[in-house]
Protein backbone atom coordinates (compact mmCIF):
# COMPACT_ATOMS: atom_id res chain seq x y z
CA UNK A 1 0.00 0.00 0.00
CA UNK A 2 0.98 3.51 -0.85
CA UNK A 3 -0.99 5.23 1.05
CA UNK A 4 0.32 6.51 4.51
CA UNK A 5 -0.70 5.68 8.09
CA UNK A 6 -1.71 8.58 9.44
CA UNK A 7 -1.06 10.15 12.90
CA UNK A 8 -3.98 12.09 14.68
CA UNK A 9 -3.12 14.40 17.84
CA UNK A 10 -6.77 14.91 19.52
CA UNK A 11 -7.19 18.32 20.87
CA UNK A 12 -9.86 18.42 23.77
CA UNK A 13 -11.53 21.72 23.51
CA UNK A 14 -13.41 23.50 26.69
CA UNK A 15 -13.82 26.99 26.44
CA UNK A 16 -11.17 27.34 23.59
CA UNK A 17 -8.37 25.94 25.30
CA UNK A 18 -7.01 22.25 24.90
CA UNK A 19 -7.25 20.26 27.70
CA UNK A 20 -7.07 16.44 28.60
CA UNK A 21 -8.24 14.14 31.33
CA UNK A 22 -7.84 10.91 32.66
CA UNK A 23 -10.69 8.06 31.36
CA UNK A 24 -12.59 11.31 30.62
CA UNK A 25 -12.34 13.23 34.21
CA UNK A 26 -10.54 15.36 35.87
CA UNK A 27 -9.12 17.95 32.69
CA UNK A 28 -6.65 19.59 32.76
CA UNK A 29 -5.34 22.85 30.55
CA UNK A 30 -2.91 21.79 27.81
CA UNK A 31 -2.58 25.18 26.28
CA UNK A 32 -4.19 27.33 23.66
CA UNK A 33 -5.68 25.15 20.34
CA UNK A 34 -3.99 27.63 18.08
CA UNK A 35 -0.49 27.22 19.56
CA UNK A 36 -1.27 23.50 19.62
CA UNK A 37 -2.55 23.18 16.30
CA UNK A 38 0.35 24.73 14.64
CA UNK A 39 2.86 23.31 16.82
CA UNK A 40 1.36 19.61 15.75
CA UNK A 41 1.39 20.74 12.10
CA UNK A 42 4.88 21.88 12.25
CA UNK A 43 5.97 18.86 13.29
CA UNK A 44 4.31 16.70 11.08
CA UNK A 45 1.17 15.42 12.23
CA UNK A 46 -0.79 14.01 9.28
CA UNK A 47 -4.27 15.49 10.35
CA UNK A 48 -5.93 17.15 13.66
CA UNK A 49 -8.90 15.55 15.34
CA UNK A 50 -10.38 19.08 17.80
CA UNK A 51 -13.45 17.95 20.10
CA UNK A 52 -15.44 20.21 21.53
CA UNK A 53 -16.05 18.02 24.79
CA UNK A 54 -18.93 20.07 26.47
CA UNK A 55 -20.72 21.08 23.88
CA UNK A 56 -22.75 17.58 23.24
CA UNK A 57 -23.52 17.35 27.38
CA UNK A 58 -24.06 21.03 27.37
CA UNK A 59 -26.82 20.52 24.35
CA UNK A 60 -24.68 23.63 22.65
CA UNK A 61 -23.47 23.45 18.88
CA UNK A 62 -19.29 24.26 18.45
CA UNK A 63 -18.03 27.39 18.56
CA UNK A 64 -17.46 28.29 14.90
CA UNK A 65 -15.05 30.86 15.81
CA UNK A 66 -12.34 28.91 16.90
CA UNK A 67 -12.62 26.59 14.12
CA UNK A 68 -12.05 29.43 12.12
CA UNK A 69 -9.16 30.38 13.78
CA UNK A 70 -7.55 26.77 13.77
CA UNK A 71 -8.46 26.64 9.81
CA UNK A 72 -6.09 29.88 8.94
CA UNK A 73 -3.02 28.64 10.49
CA UNK A 74 -2.81 25.21 9.44
CA UNK A 75 -2.35 23.58 6.23
CA UNK A 76 -2.92 20.17 7.26
CA UNK A 77 -6.66 18.58 7.36
CA UNK A 78 -8.62 18.70 10.86
CA UNK A 79 -12.01 17.18 11.74
CA UNK A 80 -13.97 19.03 14.18
CA UNK A 81 -16.16 17.05 16.79
CA UNK A 82 -19.12 17.70 19.60
CA UNK A 83 -22.44 19.03 19.58
CA UNK A 84 -23.48 19.07 15.77
CA UNK A 85 -26.69 17.48 15.36
CA UNK A 86 -27.87 18.76 11.97
CA UNK A 87 -27.40 19.53 8.73
CA UNK A 88 -27.18 23.39 9.84
CA UNK A 89 -24.89 22.81 12.14
CA UNK A 90 -22.52 20.58 10.18
CA UNK A 91 -22.58 23.14 7.19
CA UNK A 92 -21.39 26.01 9.33
CA UNK A 93 -18.26 24.09 11.10
CA UNK A 94 -17.32 23.04 7.28
CA UNK A 95 -17.45 26.60 5.65
CA UNK A 96 -15.76 28.25 8.78
CA UNK A 97 -12.78 25.75 7.70
CA UNK A 98 -12.95 22.38 8.74
CA UNK A 99 -12.56 19.52 6.78
CA UNK A 100 -14.68 17.25 7.98
CA UNK A 101 -17.18 16.73 11.07
CA UNK A 102 -17.46 13.89 13.48
CA UNK A 103 -20.75 13.12 15.20
CA UNK A 104 -21.76 11.18 18.08
CA UNK A 105 -23.65 11.09 20.67
CA UNK A 106 -26.24 12.86 18.02
CA UNK A 107 -25.67 9.46 16.11
CA UNK A 108 -26.45 7.46 18.63
CA UNK A 109 -30.04 9.38 19.54
CA UNK A 110 -30.76 9.56 15.36
CA UNK A 111 -28.81 7.57 12.76
CA UNK A 112 -30.12 9.32 10.30
CA UNK A 113 -28.38 12.02 10.64
CA UNK A 114 -25.24 10.64 9.38
CA UNK A 115 -27.40 9.96 5.93
CA UNK A 116 -28.06 13.57 6.01
CA UNK A 117 -24.93 14.66 6.19
CA UNK A 118 -23.17 12.31 3.58
CA UNK A 119 -26.70 13.90 1.16
CA UNK A 120 -25.57 17.34 2.03
CA UNK A 121 -21.36 17.07 2.05
CA UNK A 122 -20.79 13.88 0.46
CA UNK A 123 -19.41 10.55 2.34
CA UNK A 124 -15.77 12.00 2.65
CA UNK A 125 -16.88 14.77 5.20
CA UNK A 126 -18.55 12.14 7.72
CA UNK A 127 -17.05 10.84 10.11
CA UNK A 128 -18.91 8.85 12.96
CA UNK A 129 -16.85 8.75 16.66
CA UNK A 130 -18.41 5.77 18.57
CA UNK A 131 -17.13 5.37 22.25
CA UNK A 132 -17.47 1.60 22.51
CA UNK A 133 -16.42 -0.37 26.19
CA UNK A 134 -16.94 -4.03 27.12
CA UNK A 135 -19.34 -5.22 29.00
CA UNK A 136 -19.35 -7.82 31.95
CA UNK A 137 -20.80 -10.45 29.68
CA UNK A 138 -18.23 -9.70 26.86
CA UNK A 139 -19.84 -7.80 24.66
CA UNK A 140 -18.27 -4.07 23.50
CA UNK A 141 -21.22 -1.83 23.64
CA UNK A 142 -21.36 1.66 22.61
CA UNK A 143 -21.91 4.86 25.09
CA UNK A 144 -23.02 8.02 24.73
CA UNK A 145 -22.78 11.89 26.35
CA UNK A 146 -19.26 10.61 27.32
CA UNK A 147 -17.92 14.13 27.36
CA UNK A 148 -19.30 14.58 30.81
CA UNK A 149 -19.24 11.55 33.25
CA UNK A 150 -21.77 12.11 35.30
CA UNK A 151 -24.36 12.31 31.84
CA UNK A 152 -22.57 9.06 30.49
CA UNK A 153 -25.40 6.25 28.95
CA UNK A 154 -24.47 2.39 27.96
CA UNK A 155 -26.86 1.46 25.17
CA UNK A 156 -27.62 -1.75 23.99
CA UNK A 157 -26.37 -1.31 20.57
CA UNK A 158 -23.70 -3.91 20.55
CA UNK A 159 -20.30 -1.99 18.65
CA UNK A 160 -20.00 -4.86 15.98
CA UNK A 161 -23.65 -3.58 14.83
CA UNK A 162 -23.19 -0.37 14.84
CA UNK A 163 -20.42 0.27 12.96
CA UNK A 164 -21.61 -1.40 9.93
CA UNK A 165 -24.69 0.64 10.38
CA UNK A 166 -23.38 4.14 10.59
CA UNK A 167 -21.08 2.91 7.37
CA UNK A 168 -24.53 1.86 5.26
CA UNK A 169 -25.80 5.29 6.84
CA UNK A 170 -22.69 6.86 4.53
CA UNK A 171 -19.79 7.59 7.15
CA UNK A 172 -17.01 8.04 5.31
CA UNK A 173 -14.55 6.88 8.31
CA UNK A 174 -14.95 5.64 11.61
CA UNK A 175 -12.91 6.67 15.05
CA UNK A 176 -12.86 4.20 17.71
CA UNK A 177 -12.50 5.28 21.21
CA UNK A 178 -11.81 2.45 23.07
CA UNK A 179 -13.10 3.46 26.61
CA UNK A 180 -11.35 0.56 28.53
CA UNK A 181 -8.34 1.94 27.66
CA UNK A 182 -8.34 5.57 27.37
CA UNK A 183 -6.34 7.81 29.13
CA UNK A 184 -4.27 4.83 31.05
CA UNK A 185 -1.03 4.66 28.22
CA UNK A 186 -0.64 0.85 28.24
CA UNK A 187 -1.51 0.01 24.75
CA UNK A 188 -4.09 0.57 22.36
CA UNK A 189 -7.15 -1.82 22.46
CA UNK A 190 -5.82 -3.79 19.38
CA UNK A 191 -7.97 -6.90 19.95
CA UNK A 192 -11.24 -4.90 20.04
CA UNK A 193 -9.93 -3.05 16.82
CA UNK A 194 -8.81 -5.65 14.84
CA UNK A 195 -12.41 -6.97 15.32
CA UNK A 196 -14.34 -3.86 14.38
CA UNK A 197 -11.68 -3.37 11.49
CA UNK A 198 -13.39 -6.93 10.20
CA UNK A 199 -16.66 -4.91 9.49
CA UNK A 200 -15.78 -1.51 8.83
CA UNK A 201 -15.05 -0.94 5.05
CA UNK A 202 -14.10 2.67 5.47
CA UNK A 203 -10.85 3.68 7.19
CA UNK A 204 -11.10 3.37 10.86
CA UNK A 205 -8.68 5.48 13.19
CA UNK A 206 -7.62 3.81 17.00
CA UNK A 207 -8.50 6.05 19.89
CA UNK A 208 -7.74 5.71 23.45
CA UNK A 209 -4.77 4.07 25.28
CA UNK A 210 -1.55 4.90 23.27
CA UNK A 211 1.56 5.47 25.81
CA UNK A 212 4.45 4.41 23.86
CA UNK A 213 5.69 4.71 20.28
CA UNK A 214 5.40 0.51 20.33
CA UNK A 215 1.67 0.74 20.94
CA UNK A 216 1.17 2.58 17.39
CA UNK A 217 3.84 -0.10 15.61
CA UNK A 218 1.55 -2.93 17.26
CA UNK A 219 -2.17 -0.73 16.37
CA UNK A 220 -1.15 -0.56 12.80
CA UNK A 221 0.55 -3.80 12.07
CA UNK A 222 -1.91 -6.20 14.37
CA UNK A 223 -5.47 -4.28 13.86
CA UNK A 224 -4.22 -2.88 10.36
CA UNK A 225 -6.03 0.68 11.04
CA UNK A 226 -5.70 3.53 9.25
CA UNK A 227 -4.63 6.07 11.63
CA UNK A 228 -3.86 6.40 14.90
CA UNK A 229 -5.30 9.25 17.47
CA UNK A 230 -3.38 10.28 20.74
CA UNK A 231 -3.40 13.25 23.06
CA UNK A 232 -1.76 13.42 26.47
CA UNK A 233 1.48 10.92 25.16
CA UNK A 234 1.68 14.19 22.46
CA UNK A 235 0.48 17.37 24.57
CA UNK A 236 3.13 16.18 26.96
CA UNK A 237 5.95 15.97 24.91
CA UNK A 238 6.40 12.21 25.80
CA UNK A 239 6.23 11.08 22.35
CA UNK A 240 7.54 13.35 19.63
CA UNK A 241 5.90 12.98 15.79
CA UNK A 242 8.95 13.07 13.95
CA UNK A 243 10.42 10.42 16.27
CA UNK A 244 7.88 8.09 15.85
CA UNK A 245 7.27 8.29 11.96
CA UNK A 246 11.16 7.80 12.10
CA UNK A 247 9.59 4.12 14.55
CA UNK A 248 6.91 3.40 12.48
CA UNK A 249 9.25 3.72 8.81
CA UNK A 250 11.82 1.62 10.32
CA UNK A 251 9.18 -1.51 12.01
CA UNK A 252 7.96 -0.96 8.28
CA UNK A 253 5.24 0.90 8.00
CA UNK A 254 3.99 3.32 5.36
CA UNK A 255 4.30 7.01 6.66
CA UNK A 256 4.80 10.73 5.25
CA UNK A 257 8.04 11.43 6.47
CA UNK A 258 8.17 14.94 6.94
CA UNK A 259 11.88 16.58 5.93
CA UNK A 260 13.05 19.35 8.46
CA UNK A 261 9.95 18.80 10.90
CA UNK A 262 11.04 20.15 14.50
CA UNK A 263 11.39 17.68 17.13
CA UNK B 1 2.07 37.98 -4.29
CA UNK B 2 -0.73 40.36 -4.05
CA UNK B 3 -0.28 40.41 -7.96
CA UNK B 4 -2.69 38.07 -9.92
CA UNK B 5 -6.61 38.83 -9.27
CA UNK B 6 -8.18 35.15 -8.20
CA UNK B 7 -11.67 34.19 -9.06
CA UNK B 8 -12.54 31.48 -6.51
CA UNK B 9 -15.46 30.16 -8.25
CA UNK B 10 -18.54 30.26 -5.77
CA UNK B 11 -19.52 26.16 -6.80
CA UNK B 12 -21.04 25.43 -3.02
CA UNK B 13 -18.18 23.37 -2.20
CA UNK B 14 -17.38 23.42 1.73
CA UNK B 15 -13.56 23.96 1.34
CA UNK B 16 -14.07 27.32 0.27
CA UNK B 17 -12.90 28.58 3.31
CA UNK B 18 -9.72 26.62 3.52
CA UNK B 19 -8.83 27.27 -0.45
CA UNK B 20 -9.29 30.73 0.89
CA UNK B 21 -6.82 30.44 4.00
CA UNK B 22 -4.49 28.57 2.10
CA UNK B 23 -4.57 31.37 -0.37
CA UNK B 24 -3.93 34.07 2.40
CA UNK B 25 -0.81 32.23 4.04
CA UNK B 26 0.78 32.81 0.46
CA UNK B 27 0.09 36.31 0.76
CA UNK B 28 -2.64 36.16 -2.48
CA UNK B 29 -6.36 37.36 -1.61
CA UNK B 30 -8.82 35.35 -3.84
CA UNK B 31 -12.59 36.84 -4.70
CA UNK B 32 -15.21 34.58 -4.00
CA UNK B 33 -17.51 35.13 -7.02
CA UNK B 34 -20.50 33.01 -9.24
CA UNK B 35 -20.34 36.56 -11.07
CA UNK B 36 -19.23 35.96 -15.16
CA UNK B 37 -17.33 39.10 -15.69
CA UNK B 38 -15.65 38.62 -12.21
CA UNK B 39 -14.49 34.97 -13.38
CA UNK B 40 -13.48 36.07 -17.04
CA UNK B 41 -11.77 39.07 -15.77
CA UNK B 42 -9.75 36.85 -13.22
CA UNK B 43 -6.08 36.43 -14.18
CA UNK B 44 -6.13 33.38 -12.77
CA UNK B 45 -9.71 31.05 -11.34
CA UNK B 46 -9.95 28.61 -9.26
CA UNK B 47 -12.92 25.65 -9.14
CA UNK B 48 -13.03 24.35 -5.72
CA UNK B 49 -15.07 21.36 -4.17
CA UNK B 50 -16.08 19.30 -2.14
CA UNK B 51 -19.50 16.97 -1.94
CA UNK B 52 -21.06 15.25 -5.01
CA UNK B 53 -20.95 15.60 -8.45
CA UNK B 54 -24.52 16.20 -9.41
CA UNK B 55 -24.81 19.16 -6.83
CA UNK B 56 -21.86 20.03 -7.96
CA UNK B 57 -23.10 20.61 -11.30
CA UNK B 58 -26.66 21.68 -10.57
CA UNK B 59 -25.29 24.71 -8.74
CA UNK B 60 -22.78 25.72 -11.30
CA UNK B 61 -25.79 25.15 -13.63
CA UNK B 62 -28.09 27.09 -11.82
CA UNK B 63 -25.54 30.37 -11.76
CA UNK B 64 -25.34 29.64 -15.21
CA UNK B 65 -21.64 29.37 -15.08
CA UNK B 66 -20.81 25.95 -17.00
CA UNK B 67 -20.69 28.64 -20.35
CA UNK B 68 -18.42 30.78 -18.27
CA UNK B 69 -16.29 27.95 -17.55
CA UNK B 70 -16.06 27.35 -20.82
CA UNK B 71 -14.94 30.49 -21.83
CA UNK B 72 -12.08 31.42 -19.56
CA UNK B 73 -8.82 32.11 -20.82
CA UNK B 74 -6.89 32.42 -18.10
CA UNK B 75 -4.67 29.44 -16.29
CA UNK B 76 -8.08 27.49 -14.26
CA UNK B 77 -7.59 24.75 -11.51
CA UNK B 78 -10.31 22.74 -10.26
CA UNK B 79 -9.55 20.81 -7.15
CA UNK B 80 -11.06 17.57 -5.71
CA UNK B 81 -14.65 17.85 -7.32
CA UNK B 82 -13.55 20.24 -9.17
CA UNK B 83 -10.90 18.86 -11.06
CA UNK B 84 -13.66 15.86 -11.56
CA UNK B 85 -16.05 18.51 -13.05
CA UNK B 86 -13.58 19.38 -15.68
CA UNK B 87 -13.84 15.84 -17.60
CA UNK B 88 -16.39 15.17 -19.28
CA UNK B 89 -18.58 12.45 -17.16
CA UNK B 90 -19.09 11.33 -13.36
CA UNK B 91 -19.75 8.08 -12.44
CA UNK B 92 -21.04 9.62 -8.83
CA UNK B 93 -24.84 9.77 -8.77
CA UNK B 94 -26.43 7.76 -11.14
CA UNK B 95 -24.09 9.51 -13.73
CA UNK B 96 -23.52 13.20 -14.27
CA UNK B 97 -22.54 14.88 -17.61
CA UNK B 98 -19.72 17.04 -16.36
CA UNK B 99 -18.27 20.21 -17.95
CA UNK B 100 -16.27 18.71 -20.81
CA UNK B 101 -13.06 20.69 -20.46
CA UNK B 102 -10.89 18.36 -20.26
CA UNK B 103 -12.06 14.58 -21.92
CA UNK B 104 -12.34 11.63 -19.97
CA UNK B 105 -14.51 10.01 -17.36
CA UNK B 106 -14.46 9.90 -13.48
CA UNK B 107 -15.14 6.66 -12.10
CA UNK B 108 -15.60 4.96 -9.01
CA UNK B 109 -13.11 3.70 -6.68
CA UNK B 110 -13.89 0.13 -6.61
CA UNK B 111 -12.93 -0.95 -3.12
CA UNK B 112 -10.54 -4.15 -2.28
CA UNK B 113 -9.27 -6.04 0.70
CA UNK B 114 -6.72 -3.20 2.03
CA UNK B 115 -8.05 -0.91 -0.66
CA UNK B 116 -11.02 1.40 0.96
CA UNK B 117 -13.24 3.68 -0.15
CA UNK B 118 -13.21 6.52 0.53
CA UNK B 119 -9.41 7.00 -0.27
CA UNK B 120 -8.46 9.22 2.60
CA UNK B 121 -5.09 10.42 3.79
CA UNK B 122 -2.03 11.51 2.75
CA UNK B 123 -0.64 8.91 -0.72
CA UNK B 124 2.60 9.51 -2.84
CA UNK B 125 2.86 10.99 -6.43
CA UNK B 126 4.31 9.27 -8.92
CA UNK B 127 4.81 9.73 -12.82
CA UNK B 128 5.64 12.73 -12.46
CA UNK B 129 5.40 15.09 -15.86
CA UNK B 130 7.35 18.07 -16.33
CA UNK B 131 4.41 20.39 -15.74
CA UNK B 132 4.94 23.82 -14.16
CA UNK B 133 2.04 23.52 -11.91
CA UNK B 134 4.60 20.63 -10.12
CA UNK B 135 7.80 22.46 -10.25
CA UNK B 136 9.61 21.66 -7.33
CA UNK B 137 7.65 18.60 -6.47
CA UNK B 138 9.53 15.41 -5.99
CA UNK B 139 8.45 11.98 -7.09
CA UNK B 140 7.20 10.33 -4.12
CA UNK B 141 6.00 13.50 -2.21
CA UNK B 142 2.92 12.99 -0.52
CA UNK B 143 -0.34 15.07 -0.57
CA UNK B 144 -3.79 15.25 1.01
CA UNK B 145 -6.46 12.67 -1.00
CA UNK B 146 -9.98 12.41 0.10
CA UNK B 147 -12.47 11.30 -2.55
CA UNK B 148 -14.77 7.96 -3.62
CA UNK B 149 -14.14 8.51 -7.45
CA UNK B 150 -11.30 9.30 -9.51
CA UNK B 151 -10.20 10.11 -13.28
CA UNK B 152 -7.51 6.81 -14.07
CA UNK B 153 -4.64 7.87 -16.22
CA UNK B 154 -4.47 9.28 -19.54
CA UNK B 155 -3.25 11.25 -21.97
CA UNK B 156 -3.94 14.09 -19.81
CA UNK B 157 -2.79 12.87 -16.03
CA UNK B 158 0.87 14.66 -15.34
CA UNK B 159 0.59 12.96 -11.98
CA UNK B 160 -0.75 9.74 -10.44
CA UNK B 161 -0.77 7.96 -7.29
CA UNK B 162 -1.76 4.39 -6.44
CA UNK B 163 -4.65 3.47 -4.22
CA UNK B 164 -5.77 -0.06 -5.38
CA UNK B 165 -5.19 0.94 -9.26
CA UNK B 166 -3.39 4.16 -10.83
CA UNK B 167 -5.37 7.19 -10.44
CA UNK B 168 -4.80 10.51 -12.29
CA UNK B 169 -3.47 12.99 -9.03
CA UNK B 170 -2.86 15.80 -11.55
CA UNK B 171 -3.99 16.29 -14.76
CA UNK B 172 -3.56 19.07 -17.50
CA UNK B 173 -4.94 20.21 -20.82
CA UNK B 174 -3.54 23.58 -22.17
CA UNK B 175 -4.35 26.28 -19.66
CA UNK B 176 -6.82 23.86 -17.58
CA UNK B 177 -5.50 21.90 -14.41
CA UNK B 178 -6.81 19.94 -11.95
CA UNK B 179 -5.61 18.32 -8.79
CA UNK B 180 -7.30 15.56 -6.99
CA UNK B 181 -5.49 16.21 -4.20
CA UNK B 182 -6.49 18.98 -1.62
CA UNK B 183 -3.55 21.78 -1.74
CA UNK B 184 -5.03 23.73 1.02
CA UNK B 185 -4.59 20.96 3.26
CA UNK B 186 -1.69 19.23 1.38
CA UNK B 187 1.47 20.93 3.74
CA UNK B 188 4.18 22.29 2.15
CA UNK B 189 3.67 20.54 -1.14
CA UNK B 190 -0.04 22.17 -1.48
CA UNK B 191 1.71 25.34 -0.64
CA UNK B 192 4.19 24.73 -3.68
CA UNK B 193 1.26 23.72 -5.98
CA UNK B 194 -0.56 26.84 -5.12
CA UNK B 195 1.92 29.30 -5.57
CA UNK B 196 2.98 27.57 -8.57
CA UNK B 197 -0.70 28.27 -10.03
CA UNK B 198 -0.05 31.93 -8.81
CA UNK B 199 2.85 32.62 -10.49
CA UNK B 200 4.87 29.88 -12.84
CA UNK B 201 1.83 28.84 -14.84
CA UNK B 202 1.32 30.80 -17.91
CA UNK B 203 4.40 32.44 -18.32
Amino acid sequence: MTLARRIIPCLDVRDGRVVKGTRFRDHRDMGDIVELATRYAAEGADELVVYDITASPQGRAVDVEWVRRVARVIDIPFCVAGGIRSVEAARAVLHAGADKVSVNTPATHRPDLVSELADAFGVQCVVVGVDSLRDEDGVWRIRQLTGDPDATRALPVPTLEWVPQVVGLGAGEVVLNCMGSDGVRSGYDVEQLAAVRAVCAVPLIASGGAGAPEHFTEVFRDADVDGALAATVFHSGAISIPALKRDLAAAGLVVREVPGAAA
Amino acid sequence: MSGPRIALVDSGGTNIGSVTYALERLGATARLTSDRADILAADRVILPGVGAAAAGMRRLREAGLVETLHEVQAPLLGVCLGMQLLFDRSAEDGGVEALGLIPGDVVAIPPAPGVRVPHMGWNALEGLADDPLLHGVAPGERAYFVHSYAAPGGAHTVATTTHGGVWSAVVRDGLRWGAQFHPERSAALGARLLRNFIVEVGR
